[in-house]
């Protein structure tokens, strides 16, 4: 997403990317990234809390009107109010992606040779 | 604080995101700048969590996926900012969905970036938003082709000021 964040960058549009890995944004080169961390699936926040997800939107805005050059990167301090191993556990999808079904089972091949 | 982008991430997971340097031929600074007043600008929502509206829209092709796991649905949806939880959908295999359906907030925060057009921080927010399915084939032509110029078009219609991408 954020080498789509700089392809509508390109065409005109201002663009700031709300992202759990503000690492990888900045590797990609993303116009302007607000670093948030959260669990996957949850850019803005807890469900059905809105403190939590009213500072997240304030900082994106902020962060798109105001950055002053490219590459700005501001990351939020705000902690996941779940111990890790739950949080960790449950953004992932009950059952493994068809992707990562592809690997185990490629390394699972391997394995047996 | 700085964030630690693979504080939930499964450690095996890790090398496929870290290290990785610019996608091929991304590399030049892109920089359009936000020539307005935030209060004077109109503001767009952009999720990859693969919502679209379970009455009148067509799902993300999660079939094609099960059945070619290196490749995503690359289209995308517009999303009113009117629209309600229930009307919500969410097609990603790689997340767990049941917050995102509890909540569409936390990924598409529409009914907060209106709060905030009513409480004069924005302008206002553009009366569709867009959803795409974040988990796309690594050459992401069609995004790039299709996918790219559409939303372009789409934001220019809508008298986008500033988009807000969140990935999930």
């Amino acid at each position: 997403m954020p080498v789509l964040a700089r392809w509508i960058e390109s065409a005109g549009i201002p663009t700031v990317i709300v992202t759990m890995m503000p690492s990888v944004a900045e590797e990609r080169r993303a116009p302007r990234i607000v670093g948030v961390e959260f669990p996957f699936g949850h850019p803005f926040g807890m469900i059905h809390d809105r403190a939590m997800q009213r500072p997240v939107l304030e900082l994106a805005l902020r962060v798109l009107a105001g950055a002053a050059a490219f590459g700005t990167r501001v990351d939020l301090d705000v902690e996941w109010p779940v111990p890790l191993r739950d949080a960790y556990r449950s953004w992932q999808p009950k059952e493994a992606s068809p992707v990562v079904k592809k690997l185990l089972e490629a390394r699972q091949q391997e394995g047996s040779r | 604080m700085v964030v630690d982008s693979f504080k939930f991430l499964p450690r095996s997971f890790r090398p496929l995101y870290e290290g990785r340097g610019p996608f091929p031929g991304e590399v030049a600074p892109v920089w359009a700048p936000f020539g307005k007043r935030l209060a004077e600008s109109r503001i767009a929502l952009l999720t990859s969590a693969g919502i679209y509206l379970k009455r009148s829209q067509p799902s993300f092709d999660l079939a094609r996926e099960q059945a070619h796991p290196d490749w995503g649905d690359p289209s995308w949806r517009a999303i009113p900012a009117s629209t309600q939880p229930a009307d919500v959908g969410v097609a990603h295999l790689h997340i767990n969905d049941e917050d995102l359906l509890a909540d569409p907030e936390i990924a598409l925060p529409s009914g907060l970036l209106k709060q905030f057009a009513d409480e004069g921080v924005v302008g206002g927010a553009v009366s569709e938003h867009a959803s795409v399915m974040g988990y796309q084939d690594r050459s992401l032509g069609d995004w790039r082709s299709t996918t790219a110029p559409q939303l372009v078009a789409h934001l220019q219609g809508q008298g986008a000021d500033g988009l807000i991408l969140a990935p999930v």
